[in-house]
């Protein structure tokens, strides 16, 4: 078992809720997070893509697209020498989280294509960044964004700086973003799917990186993928959400030598497993079923539709609650909860 | 840059060669020619003109030689010495009418591309922030509006408010004291206050056509990642819109250059004559109905001249301002 936690996490997000009030309904993109975020460990948040990992991102930031809001919940921030900070209580617009997006926490995208400016270079929207959070000199602006691209690994770094996105590589464009995210020295990196848009060795390079600038400067990471190969290779924390919710939670070693969660097993169930051979007409699982459009959001627990263990007239019909199974490891299922359990042993005797 | 500035240049010549062969030989494809068409009005006042006469007023125009002569002449006069030619109808050397008119209708295509410019940029801008406001549906009704009135139905109805309401001279670009007068303080306000109506009326469609555009690229802009990144980087809202997207979204304004002084010239021909303004609209028509294919041929040259130019100038104006064009 590992240790608890001596300090408070760098970030501590519960019972967040971020909502689309549409014409058409409320989007419940983000329905009652908890999150803990560690200095120097890397919490991996997977689930299938439209299961909300995004949307817990940009609330951390509070740069969800409107009609998105972060309706409720907290999202304590500790900040080194300064009183801790609950993201969740700030304007969205205001002054007081902008002067923490990109300095005490930044975020790296899925898209290196689209994810700068096509019409500046990359020294323009380097330079304005490191302007916006230190008081410095535009010279000593430049060498700090030479520096930074020179530690991600971007060779002639100077002369960099006076290109354009288009010129690069996706690769080398996303080293230009962790170069962006690095050079203010972020306490938390928030990575949404840093490498799903590249190929495997540029993808591995990437990892690497950010592994190494991790050690180097001991930042905590949130780091969002849908790979869970990837997930098995960094991760300390893994976080596992469902339609907004987080169904599981717990150690790296929770998550893959004693998973809990139906979904859990589900998604650990479809991923081939090099060098295992499988039997004679044995194939991948698939999770069957579709993710509910958000509209449709099933009552109960929200994966009811596609678990192969749902027992009707509970899971369709009551939220399960949060259980911690051991310290550190959390999962939200009817048919892992002893008191449920218990029960329905005396209903069958 | 200087490579794609030379290539576009040499675009822009090759494209004024054609647009001369063809300009001429559009001219001469009516039946007949000046002479013919003068004689038939002639004809229609009772005068009947000797054949003789109608071969000598031929060559004394040159209007017997074969069409490549005729062309050469033409051309090779405009480019070596500047001259191009002699109104038939007129009876005046081609350059003086042109001149004056072709500066006036120049004048009223930069004022209207200014007014266009200053009202439609803060408009769409605003439009597109306040997206499904109150604000952004008016501003789209009016715009409808003025896309859907015709111009001279709108010139008339601006004509007589401002005669009725602010009793100003109806029609034209002077007052009658400074028709004839040199250029003075005066005249300039004159000019200006003249130019107010003509400007309004043929601006308010493409400035509710850019207002459109404008809005449309802007919502396109706002949503692209790097907006996200940018925001989630701590840049301020204000900055956030004018930094980036408007940035970009501002390459149709720079395209209009290239389209307003072309559909002023063929576009607002009936609104100059209903506002009686001294533009090269109603002179072109009046040359091209009695064949006056000089004074014709010249106009459309130099319109196409001037159109090529404002083309060649929004494209490096592009390139100047989006790099991704520079570079293919
Ligand atoms: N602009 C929006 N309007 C309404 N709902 C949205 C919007 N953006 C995202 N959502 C909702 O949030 C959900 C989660 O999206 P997202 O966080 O991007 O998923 P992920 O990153 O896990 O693939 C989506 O399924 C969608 O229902
Ligand atoms: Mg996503």
């Amino acid at each position: 078992m590992i240790p608890p936690m001596q300090t408070a996490p760098l970030l501590r997000i519960r019972g967040l809720k971020t909502q689309f009030a549409l014409r058409e309904g409320l989007v419940r993109a983000v329905d009652g997070v908890d999150l803990d975020a560690h200095a120097g460990k890397t919490l991996c948040i997977v689930g299938e893509s439209g299961s909300g990992k995004s949307m817990i991102a940009r609330s951390i930031l509070q740069i969800v697209s409107p009609p998105g809001r972060v309706t409720d919940g907290e999202m304590v921030f500790q900040r080194t020498g300064r009183e801790p900070v609950d993201l969740a209580k700030l304007d969205p617009a205001g002054k007081p989280v902008r002067a923490i997006r990109g300095r005490d926490i930044a975020m790296i995208f899925q898209e290196p294509m689209n994810s700068l400016s096509p019409v500046h270079s990359i020294g323009d929207q380097l330079i304005e960044k490191i302007l916006l959070h230190h008081r410095l000199s535009r010279h000593a602006a430049i060498d700090r964004a030479v520096e930074a691209l020179g530690r991600v690994g971007i060779p002639d770094p100077r002369q960099r700086l006076s290109n354009y996105p288009f010129e690069l590589s996706g690769g080398m464009r996303q080293r230009v973003m962790i170069a962006m995210a690095l050079a203010c020295r972020p306490a938390l990196l928030i990575a949404d799917e840093p490498t799903t848009a590249l190929d495997v060795t540029t993808q591995a390079n990437i990892l690497d990186l950010i592994a190494e600038l991790q050690a180097e400067y001991g930042m905590g990471v949130i780091f969002i993928t849908h790979d869970l190969g990837v997930v098995a290779e960094i991760a300390h924390e893994v976080a596992v959400v469902y339609l907004g919710q987080v169904v599981e939670r717990g150690s790296v070693d929770d998550i893959f030598y004693n998973p809990q969660h139906p979904y859990t097993l589900a998604l650990l169930s479809s991923i081939p497993k090099l060098g295992a051979r499988r039997k004679r007409g044995q194939r991948l699982h698939s999770i069957k079923g579709m993710v509910p459009h958000p509209f449709n959001r099933p009552k109960g627990c929200p994966f009811h539709t596609r678990c192969p263990e749902a027992r009707p007239g509970l899971c369709n019909l009551e939220d399960p609650r949060k259980l911690e199974l051991n310290e550190g490891h959390i999962v939200a299922c009817h048919m892992r909860d002893p008191a449920v359990l218990t029960q329905a042993a005396e209903v069958t005797v | 840059m200087l490579a794609f500035i030379a290539r576009r240049i040499v675009y822009m010549l090759v494209t004024l060669v054609a647009i001369s062969v063809m300009t001429f030989f559009i001219i001469q494809l009516p039946p007949g020619d000046y002479v013919t068409a003068m004689v038939a009005q002639l004809n229609l006042q009772g005068t009947t003109v000797d054949p003789a006469e109608m071969a000598a007023l031929r060559a004394r125009y040159g209007l017997d030689d074969p069409l490549p002569v005729q062309y050469w002449k033409w051309i090779s006069n405009i480019v070596f010495a500047g001259d191009f030619g002699f109104s038939l109808q007129w009876r005046r050397p081609v350059a003086d009418l042109l001149w004056n008119r072709l500066g006036l209708t120049f004048v009223l295509a930069l004022v209207t591309l200014l007014f266009i410019w200053a009202i439609s940029l803060p408009i769409g801008i605003y439009t597109a922030v306040r997206k499904n406001t109150v604000g952004d549906y008016l501003a789209t009704f009016i715009g409808v509006i003025g896309l859907a009135i015709p111009n001279f139905l709108f010139a008339l109805v601006l004509m007589y408010i401002s005669f009725k309401y602010f009793d100003t001279g109806i029609g034209g670009l002077f007052s009658p004291e400074y028709e004839n007068a040199p250029w003075s303080l005066g005249k300039l306000l004159d000019l200006g206050s003249h130019l107010i109506i003509p400007t309004i009326v043929l601006g308010t469609s493409g400035t509710a056509a850019l207002i459109r555009i404008l809005r449309a690229n802007l919502l396109d802009e706002l949503a692209k990642p790097y907006v996200t990144t940018a925001r989630a980087y701590g840049v301020s809202e204000r900055k956030l819109l004018l930094k980036y997207p408007v940035r970009v979204a501002l390459n149709p304004f720079i395209s209009t250059v290239g389209w307003v002084l072309p559909t002023l010239v063929s576009g607002a021909t009936i609104t100059a004559v209903v506002l009686n303004l001294p533009m090269t609209g109603p002179l072109l028509l009046q040359a091209l109905i009695s064949q006056d294919m000089y004074l014709a041929g010249s106009f459309i040259m130099m319109l196409s001249a001037l159109t090529v130019v404002g083309t060649l100038l929004s494209d490096l104006l592009l390139a100047w301002l989006d790099p991704r064009i520079r570079y293919t």
